[in-house]
């Protein structure tokens, strides 16, 4: 197989609160022969926030970080669920509305650069499963995770609007029924379970201004996997992994019961399998302790 | 029957009786289904061949009135809409069915739905406008001005949005999706004199367009295509643009992205707090910042990152803003 070479769009988080997604991200490429080439001129995408206050500047920005995957001519893969859909709508508007890219890119000459629309957008989730293989993940696999029952957390933005995100990835993804995270899980042979809260809300995104909703949501999530006899969680989103992760006290009030597991990003679950050490994957970096290592 | 066109589904059917039952219970069939029927024709055949006693509400059977909409699995549904088999191929062979919200429920498929029509109701669903008795000609909606709408206006109130969305479930308070929708709808259409109003009533903390948690729910649902959160977003833009956005946690929230942005190329993530919350509202967050500064997880301020190529991002901020808040 031709080596894979994807260009990387980080995000912000795994430059700042989720050191440890960056560090897997990395690890487990290292691992798989994949070449990652950092887009370290990319601005932040405005996670979904900065388009309510200006939604053209928003546009702007991101499609300024395209047009830099462009200038590599490579799929830009994205590590964050949020960035992922900000990204994969920007491109679908641009490319769907010849009169807004126009406009936009009457912008982006002012620095010099062009959105052409001509790179694809994926997932990093999406990237291991559609473009490299879980048979070939499968093979890799060292340390296969047999002991343990693993809850998969989809996040909302990587399964909804899924017109959309069916654009973005090859295999097809229910909104409703959604088998990737469960397929990865059980190509590095874990045990995932089921329950209803894996496709629901982690509340992330409301958490300042509505924060006993996104409390509720965070406990739902937690005690879903938790009832379904859950050792640990896995999520593709750093800002699932970050509500999951830090904010379970406040979810135990919310919900008047004390829920609290252990929620690795999903490249921590594949670097444990593919023998990565601890280390690589910053495991120390979780508030709520990963003690199954 | 043709093999290839039928096959053997089995429906858990949710009964509940308001008057008689403590406890709703499910009932089970298992009936050949072929590949032309829709929901609704199951409901019909259970309750014609099986139990009359099934209660469930349907009129138009063309996919405009709204009432018909149920669970299918969790999916909220037009019955007269829904095939069959779309249904087995997500879900496979075992159905159930239950009321949008098992909460709400009368009788077995019925629900009360009053919180949606009240909320519906609460944003002044119609032009309101100067009316000139005796007008020489109609008024005219260019194709243009039409557009604006964003389709908003095909939203048939089924609630599936509604009973879907999950700030609906814990904030009571919460307008929800088909309401914004509604807003959103009436707000846009040129001949409309309130939209002020409007702007300022979904603009309100707890029940307005910031307790959205962005989930994507209401778009995913929706039979009709409306988009919710595409209209939730845009009442969001009307309320920074009409100038009426409070200076709250909530719109310093949205407006911290663009400061950041300006400053950093990335997002300073603590100082959005701090930005967002005030430096006394901030307080709150400590114990829990703590906690993730021991893990690593806190970037201090003089270790914050920076985009690459910064003063293209500036240059583009200051060029490509539309509104000052
Ligand atoms: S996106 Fe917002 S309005 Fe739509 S279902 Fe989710 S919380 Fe409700
Ligand atoms: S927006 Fe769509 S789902 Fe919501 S009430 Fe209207 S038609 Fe139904
Ligand atoms: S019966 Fe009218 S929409 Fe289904």
């Amino acid at each position: 197989m031709k080596q894979l070479k994807y260009a990387l769009f980080t995000g912000c988080t795994a430059k700042e609160s989720t050191p440890e997604q960056m560090m897997s991200t990395l690890a487990v490429a290292k691992k798989l022969g994949i070449e990652l080439i950092e887009l370290t001129e990319a601005s932040c995408c405005g996670a979904s926030h900065l388009q309510d206050y200006d939604d053209f500047l928003s546009l702007v920005l991101n499609a300024r970080n395209i047009a830099y995957a462009e200038k590599h001519a490579l799929t830009m893969v994205t590590i964050c669920n949020t960035c992922q859909l900000n990204t994969a709508m920007t491109k679908h508007r641009l490319d769907h509305n010849a009169e807004l890219k126009a406009k936009v890119n009457e912008k982006l000459a002012e620095v010099g650069l062009e959105y052409k629309g001509t790179s694809q957008i994926t997932h990093f989730l999406y990237a291991l499963i559609d473009d490299f293989g879980l048979d070939k993940i499968k093979e890799m696999v060292v340390k296969p995770l047999s002991q343990f029952n693993i809850a998969p957390f989809y996040g909302c933005h990587n399964i909804r609007p899924s017109e959309l995100q069916n654009e973005t990835h090859k295999g097809h993804e229910s909104a409703y029924t959604p088998t990737s995270l469960d397929d990865l899980i059980v190509a590095c042979g874990g045990l995932s379970v089921d329950y209803v809260e894996k496709t629901k809300c982690c509340g992330f995104h409301a958490e300042l201004q509505a924060p006993r909703t996104a409390a509720v949501l965070t406990g739902n999530a937690v005690a879903g996997a938790m009832d379904a006899n859950a050792d640990w969680m896995v999520t593709p989103c750093p800002l699932c992994h970050l509500k999951l992760d830090t904010q379970t006290h406040h979810a135990s009030v919310a919900i008047g019961r004390d829920v609290s597991l252990p929620v690795l990003h999903m490249q921590q679950m594949v670097g444990l399998a593919l023998g990565c050490t601890s280390e690589e994957l910053g495991l120390k970096h979780h508030v709520t302790k990963v003690d199954f290592v | 029957m043709d093999a290839l066109t039928s096959q053997k589904v089995t429906f858990k059917v949710f009964r509940f009786n308001e008057e008689t039952d403590y406890l709703p219970y499910f009932n089970t069939y298992t009936l050949d289904v072929t590949h032309e029927e829709v929901v609704l024709d199951i409901l019909n055949r259970i309750k014609w061949d099986h139990d009359g006693s099934l209660s469930y509400r349907r009129s138009c059977r063309h996919g405009i009135c709204g009432v018909c909409s149920i669970k299918a699995n969790g999916k909220g549904i037009l019955a007269c809409k829904t095939r069959l088999f779309d249904l087995v191929e997500t879900f496979g062979n075992e159905i159930t069915f239950e009321p949008l919200s098992t909460k709400r429920a009368i009788k077995d498929l019925i629900i009360d739905k009053k919180d949606f029509w009240d909320k519906h109701a609460a944003v002044n669903p119609y032009i309101t406008g100067e009316i000139d008795e005796n007008p020489v000609q109609e008024h005219l909606v260019s194709p243009l001005d039409a557009e604006k709408l964003l389709e908003a206006d095909y939203c048939i109130q089924c609630g599936a949005c509604h009973y879907s969305c999950p700030a609906v479930a814990i904030n009571e308070e919460y307008f929800g999706p088909a309401a914004f929708a509604a807003a959103y709808r009436f707000s846009a259409d040129v001949r409309d004199e309130d939209s002020l109003e409007r702007l300022h009533l979904v603009n309100q903390e707890a029940s307005g367009v910031w307790d959205c948690v962005k989930c994507m729910e209401c778009a995913e649902v929706c039979p009709k295509e409306v988009n919710p959160i595409e209209k939730i977003t845009k009442l969001h833009n009307m309320v920074f643009e009409a100038n009426i956005a409070k200076n709250n946690v909530a719109t310093r929230h949205a407006v911290g992205f663009a400061h950041s942005i300006a400053k950093h190329g990335l997002l300073d993530e603590g100082e959005l707090v701090r930005y967002s919350e005030g430096n006394i509202g901030v307080l709150k967050h400590v114990p829990v910042a703590l906690k993730m500064f021991s893990k690593g997880k806190i970037v201090l301020p003089w270790n914050m990152p920076k985009a690459d190529k910064l003063d293209e991002i500036k240059k583009l901020v200051k060029s490509s803003s539309t509104v000052k808040f």
